[in-house]
Parts: structure tokens; C-alpha cells; sequence
């Protein structure tokens, strides 16, 4: 038997794409921190019809001139390839790495994943004692506050964001700045 | 020993280190300094269109009959805008283009300045990639940069926005060959294909039976010794080839195991073999919707090999068994050498599945009624390829049915003799195209065939051709129809023709002669063969006006929505057929 009888006969097809499961997949750009290189980035997404979930971008190596993207998508595993390889054919990207993928390889639980969250509340009395508890058990700080507001500032993973930011809404909650997710693959190597 | 200069010395400077001969375009204020370098230089030849789309096109056309990069000189603003067209053209085809617009000196940049427009942001999405310069001093290597994109890996249009104060200033010049640090080092286009894979692919052509090579437009421009191993690859396994639109002449027409294209109106032998294959061996094609038909009923007992050089053609409309991402002509290279060392062998299978091959064909799809009294148009293109048989010519295309019957009838044996709007499908498309063609070949023949609707968007360019002693030969298939849209019209819509007769269409022969141009009119069958000689004979620019059937449609075609073996063929096309055959999730299909 030759080698090559062991690739499967006859291709599956994807009778409707969409019928695909849908997949949170977290990756990870590389790309020179030149002007118009993040609008080369969002627009391919949008251009081509996919979602951007979470999006955040700073110059990481400044001698390099290197920034790097941190992009939360959700598509199905076909259109996930399809947004790597479109997005490493862009010329300022150096590399493109799907945390998400890798740490389901590694067998690792989940990614290191953190957001970082301000939270203004405003009340008085009962309620804003309150607001201070919940923030105490979600360890999110103080970082301003009058006899009338606080703002938590809260540290985590975007399920504990969320979850933080829909106990504060009973107590006062005015408005909400979060930073997107920041990630990286754990273990010693760099990307 | 770095030179010192001013930012238009380092454009023309740069373009001549590029080895740019021809340069098209078209001036205006924010790049009047270049075109006084360009005055006062004699490396560099510039062809004045009459709009900037006609000179995109025409750098297209230069570039797919010369496999150099086409390059184009524009004014801010809406020299820019016109160059939109094209650029996507490009892009979509993978013709390498390099593009330079002028733009508004830095300081004004934003304030909505005379003949401002954010022409990076417009065609970051219709570009492979685009720069705006701000320093002089980046100009040289940018420029040398924009050349390295553009041609290598998968080609395509790059554009340099140059503002006019950078055109002034005076900057330090670099050679192609000093600038080593290439800003970009993340670009690094893929070149060999994976060893293992090629040696998988050779064992997996010596099992098929029912194997078939489906070739495009990459296998052009992978270069002519692409097309050379094609052949070779083709004559040692004896396998039968298809080819998309684009990729005509890679594999001669005139071969003997040549099918015809496929696709939408490819020929039913082509589209049945892709059927029915158990093997397809897919080089430099993308599985575009043109080709595939239905994708859930495309080839459905095939295994399939995709050779590309772009890895995000790989499964983005059909998976495929085994993708290798490379150069075209290396991997054929490579798999004939894997054929050779291992001693593969065709299967015997394969002698019947060419005698099945020979029953479709016997179908004669392109077959059509003749007449004595009208000139069919497929008959018109016939004629046109049989009287320019073994001369050294080109032939360009408008888009619609006159495109698909030049593709269908006329037979390309050699690459980069034929060029056409595939992906984009650009009317207008073609009569700039043409000119470029013959500013690279200035004594060759070089025929347009252009329907009467497409070639009216730049027919402007005839000036052009009449300007620089291009004799181009522009021949009008004039049904007085957007053929192509009424025939949809047809299909689609209860033969409801909304807007697509062409009324007080000009008298072609007196537009060319408007030009300084010659008109030839030929009305009848009886007179067409000598008409086209007398064009083929005349050194001027030519409007042939080949008035044929009003009403002829295009077949065969694969309806939307239907699979490769659901064709709707000529001879089957009664009016209830072609009402009836686009069923209704098909109508919202393109």
C-alpha cells in the first residue's frame, strides 16, 4: 500500500459553512509599528465580513518598531484560517500566532488572557457600601472617589469583567472603560 | 557614494534602475515636478493616456504580455480616484503594477486642500500594499521596495503616494541593489513547496484514474518556464488540462490533451471531466466561483491538489486534500523529477477515461447554427483567429459574451498573448489594455475584441493609440446589446430587457476617422474574411465594426446555482429552457 493512499479519499465538503460550530479564538500580531498598518488590519476584517470581539493594539519594541495586535474573533475554524493566512499575507506583519489554538495543543486549561476595567458608580448611603463590598470581593481597587462616586479599577479575564461590571449595575453604575484583552502564550518562549 | 537629488530626480532615477522602460500616464499639479524630471531624461519612455483609468489598464496589459511590472504616473485627487478601477483589477488578476500618484505637499495633508484626496486610505483595500512618503529620504528605498512587492510572490498592484514637497526636496538616492534592510522583513513571500508534500502529490497523479489538471492565471505568472514544465508535466503523464480564463495559453490550444476552458462557459468536456474526476491537479487557480458552480456538488469523488502561492487561496471556497504553497514552476519542476526517480506510471485506467473523454467531446458544446445571411459572432471570432493564425499577435478583451466567445473560439498556444479582465470583469477593460500591449510589442499584431456596450467606457484611449503610432486593432462584435446582460435578463428575469439596448450607438467607422483612426464596417459573412485582412494590413489604429447577430446568447453555461454536469448547452437552449434554468436560489446569485 503506498503512502499516499493514507490521506482520506474524496474531500468533505462544507455543505453551508455557516452550519459550522463557531469558535472565540484570541490572536496574536505582530506587525511594524508604521502609520496606517492598524487600518491594513481592521479593515481586512471588515472588508471581508469578519468579527472583531475585542481589539487591542500598542508599540511593544521600540528599537524594532514592532507593535503588537491582540484580536478576539469569532468565526468557524474554516474562516479562522482563512483570517490567519489573509492576515499574514499583509506586508507589515511579521508573524501571526492564534493563542487560542496553541493553548488547546499544549493542552493548557486556557490562555493568559487579562483585561483591565474602570468602573464609575455614583450613590450614597446603603448602596454605595454596598458597591464597595461587591468590589472587595472582585478585589478591583479604588483608584477615585467623592463623598457621591467611586471608580474600581478591576484587573482579569473578560468573563470576570463582565461579571463584575452586571453586579455593579444594581448599585449605581454610570459608565464603564475597558482596555480589550491583552494576552500572551504562557511558557517560556516569545513569539 | 550616495547622491544627492531631488525627489522627482529619485522617482526617475529609481525607475530607470528598475529597468522601466514604458511609463503611462497623466500629469496634473501635485506631480508637475516629476514630469519636469521626466522631461528632462531620455531612459524612461512615458505614454500620455486621455484618462488615468486607460493608463492602468494599459500598464496592465504591459505587464501580462511582458511579465515585467506595469507602471503608471498619476496627479492627486482624482487621478488617484481613476486609478481605482484598475488597481482592484490588478489586484484581483495578480498583475504586478506600480502605481505613483502625486499628492498635496505634507503640511496641507488633511485640510481638504485643491485635488486633496486620502488616496492611501482609499486603495489600502485595492492595493497589495501602499506607502505615503514623508521624507525624501525614504523615497529611493520605498520605491525599490514597491517594485520587490509587486513582483514577487503572489503579483500585484502597489501604489506610492509621493506629496508634491517631497517631490521638490532634496534627498540622498539608493540603488535597488543597497537597500539590504528592507524596512519590511515580515514579508517574505513563499517560494519552494514542501518536499514531502510534492513527493505525495507525484504518488497521488500515479493512482488516479480519472485525473485532470485544472490551471490558472498563477501558472502565467509563475513565469514561461512555468508554463514550459506545465507542458511537460502534461506530455509525460498524459493526464488531460483545463485551464480558467486566465490561464489560457499556458497549455496550447492546439495540444493534444487540451479540454477547453471550464467553468461557467467552458466547454462541456471540461466541466464533465471536472465532474467526474477522481483526481483534480489544481496550479496557480483559486477555485473562483466561475469555475466551481455549486461548490457542494463541485467534483464530488475527486482528491485534490492545490499548487499556490498564496496560502489564503487554500480552502477558501473548496477544501482541498493537499495544498502546497510555492512557486508554480518550481513545484512542477519538482514533482516531474519525483515522477522520473521513482519511475511513476499513469495507471492503465487512464486509457479509458480519455475514451470517455472523447464521447464528451463527441457532444461538440461549441458547436452553433451557421448562417449565410448574418454573421454569427462566434463565427466572426473564428474567422478573426483562422486569419491571424502563425502571426506573432496579442489579443486583449472587453467583458461580456464577445469575451467568453474569444476565450471559447480563438486558441492560444503560447502564454502572456492574451489579456483579460477575470476577476474584476472591467468593461473598458480592454482597448487601454490593448495599447500597452503594443507599446511593449510595437510589431506585433494586436487585436481588442470588444463588444459595442464595453468598449464605449475608454474609447477615449483610441487618441492614444493614434498619439503614439500604436496600431492597434480594435474589432467590434456590435450586436447593439450589453450582450451579456441581456442574456441574464433572459435567464433571470422573464426576458424583461430593462436598459440593456444600447440606443444611438455612435457610427463606428466615422468615430475612428473622428480619431484619425481607420473605420472597417463589415455586415455579411461574404465579406468579413477580406474586411479582417484589410484590417490585419492596415499600420494605423482600427474600429472594426462587425455588426452580428442581434440576439445570439453565450453557451454552453453552467446556470448559478447549478453543478458542472447541470449545463445548459446551445443546442438544448429553447426559451423554456432558458427561461427555467436559474432555479430561485440561484436568481440571488451573481
Amino acid at each position: 500500500m503506498s503512502e499516499s493512499a493514507l490521506i482520506p479519499p474524496a474531500s468533505a465538503y462544507f455543505l453551508e459553512d455557516r452550519h459550522d460550530p463557531e469558535e472565540r479564538h484570541t490572536l496574536s500580531i505582530l506587525v511594524d509599528n508604521e502609520p496606517g498598518v492598524l487600518a491594513r488590519v481592521i479593515g481586512l476584517f471588515s472588508g471581508r465580513g469578519y468579527n472583531i470581539d475585542s481589539l487591542t493594539v500598542s508599540e511593544t519594541e521600540h528599537d524594532r518598531h514592532l507593535s503588537r495586535i491582540t484580536i478576539v474573533t469569532t468565526a468557524t475554524r474554516p474562516v479562522l484560517t482563512q483570517i490567519k493566512n489573509h492576515l499574514g499575507r499583509l506586508v507589515p506583519v511579521h508573524r501571526v500566532n492564534d493563542l487560542t489554538e496553541l493553548s488547546l495543543q499544549r493542552n493548557d486549561e486556557t490562555s493568559l488572557e487579562r483585561e483591565l476595567a474602570l468602573v464609575k458608580v455614583t450613590g450614597t448611603g446603603d448602596i454605595r457600601a454596598e458597591a464597595l463590598r461587591l468590589a472587595d470581593a472582585f478585589e478591583a481597587k479604588v483608584v477615585d472617589a467623592t463623598s457621591d462616586h467611586f471608580i474600581f479599577q478591576l484587573t482579569g479575564r473578560t468573563a470576570k469583567v463582565e461579571r463584575f461590571i452586571s453586579v455593579m449595575k444594581p448599585v449605581g453604575l454610570v459608565e464603564v472603560c475597558r482596555t480589550g484583552v491583552a494576552a500572551l502564550a504562557r511558557g517560556p518562549e516569545a513569539m | 557614494m550616495a547622491e544627492q537629488m531631488t525627489g522627482a530626480e529619485i522617482v526617475l532615477r529609481a525607475l530607470a534602475d528598475q529597468g522601466v522602460e514604458h511609463l503611462f500616464g497623466y500629469p496634473g499639479g501635485a506631480v508637475l515636478p516629476i514630469y519636469d524630471a521626466l522631461f528632462q531624461q531620455d531612459k524612461v519612455r512615458h505614454v500620455l493616456v486621455r484618462h488615468e483609468q486607460g493608463a492602468g489598464h494599459a500598464a496592465e496589459g504591459y505587464a501580462r504580455s511582458t511579465g515585467k511590472p506595469g507602471v503608471v504616473l498619476v496627479t492627486s485627487g482624482p487621478g488617484a480616484t481613476n486609478m481605482v478601477t484598475p488597481l482592484t483589477d490588478a489586484l484581483m488578476d495578480s498583475v504586478p503594477l506600480v502605481c505613483i500618484s502625486g499628492q498635496v505637499p505634507t503640511h496641507l495633508i488633511g485640510t481638504d486642500a485643491f485635488q486633496e484626496a486620502d488616496t492611501v486610505g482609499i486603495t489600502r483595500a485595492c492595493t497589495k500594499h501602499n506607502f505615503l512618503v514623508t521624507d525624501v529620504n525614504d523615497l529611493a528605498r520605498i520605491l525599490h521596495e514597491a517594485f520587490y512587492v509587486a513582483t514577487t510572490g503572489r503579483p500585484g498592484p502597489v501604489l506610492v503616494d509621493v506629496p508634491k514637497d517631497v517631490q521638490f526636496a532634496i534627498g540622498t538616492y539608493v540603488g535597488p541593489n543597497q537597500v539590504e534592510a528592507r524596512r519590511h522583513l515580515g514579508y517574505q513571500p513563499p517560494r519552494q513547496g514542501d518536499p514531502e508534500a510534492i513527493r505525495y502529490a507525484a504518488r497521488m497523479m500515479a493512482e488516479a484514474e480519472r485525473p485532470v489538471f485544472y490551471t490558472g492565471g498563477g501558472v502565467i505568472n509563475a513565469g514561461p518556464d512555468a508554463s514550459r514544465l506545465l507542458r511537460e508535466l502534461v506530455a509525460a503523464t498524459g493526464f488531460p488540462v483545463t485551464s480558467t480564463l486566465t490561464g489560457l495559453g499556458a497549455y496550447p490550444a492546439s495540444g493534444d490533451n487540451w479540454l477547453g476552458m471550464l467553468g461557467m462557459h467552458g466547454t462541456y468536456e471540461a466541466n464533465m471531466v471536472m465532474h467526474d474526476a477522481d483526481l483534480i491537479i489544481c496550479v496557480g487557480a483559486r477555485f473562483d466561483d466561475r469555475i466551481t458552480g455549486r461548490t457542494d456538488a463541485f467534483s464530488p469523488g475527486s482528491r485534490k491538489i492545490h499548487i499556490d502561492v498564496d496560502p489564503s487561496s487554500i480552502n477558501k471556497n473548496i477544501r482541498v486534500d493537499l495544498p502546497i504553497v510555492g512557486d508554480a514552476g518550481q513545484i512542477m519542476s519538482e514533482i516531474q523529477r519525483v515522477w522520473r526517480e521513482e519511475g511513476l506510471r499513469p495507471r492503465q485506467e487512464l486509457a479509458d477515461w480519455w475514451t470517455q473523454i472523447a464521447k464528451w467531446r463527441a457532444r461538440k458544446s461549441l458547436s452553433y447554427k451557421k448562417s449565410d445571411d448574418v454573421i454569427m459572432p462566434q463565427y466572426a471570432v473564428q474567422r478573426l483567429y483562422e486569419l491571424t493564425r502563425g502571426r506573432d499577435s496579442y489579443v486583449t478583451t472587453e467583458v461580456g459574451q464577445h469575451q467568453m466567445w474569444t476565450a471559447q473560439y480563438y486558441g492560444f498556444d503560447e502564454p502572456n498573448r492574451w489579456m483579460t479582465s477575470g476577476g474584476l470583469g472591467t468593461m473598458g477593460y480592454g482597448l487601454p489594455s490593448a495599447v500597452g500591449v503594443q507599446v511593449a510589442h510595437p510589431g506585433s499584431l494586436v487585436v481588442c475584441v470588444a463588444g459595442d456596450a464595453s468598449v464605449l467606457m475608454n474609447m477615449q484611449e483610441l487618441s492614444t493609440a493614434v498619439q503614439h503610432n500604436l496600431p492597434i486593432k480594435v474589432f467590434i462584435l456590435n450586436n447593439q446589446y450589453m450582450g451579456m446582460v441581456r442574456q441574464w435578463q433572459q435567464l433571470l428575469h422573464g426576458n424583461r430587457l430593462s436598459h440593456s439596448y444600447t440606443e444611438s450607438l455612435p457610427d463606428f467607422v466615422k468615430l475612428a476617422e473622428a480619431y484619425g483612426a481607420v473605420g472597417i464596417r463589415a455586415e455579411t459573412p461574404g465579406e468579413l474574411d477580406s474586411a479582417i485582412n484589410e484590417m490585419i494590413a492596415v499600420d494605423r489604429p482600427v474600429l472594426f465594426d462587425c455588426r452580428v447577430a442581434s440576439l445570439e446568447n453565450c453557451f454552453p453555461m453552467i446556470p448559478s446555482g447549478k453543478a458542472h454536469n447541470e449545463m445548459l448547452l446551445a443546442d438544448e437552449a429553447n426559451d423554456e429552457a432558458v427561461a427555467n434554468a436559474i432555479g430561485a436560489a440561484g436568481r440571488a446569485l451573481v
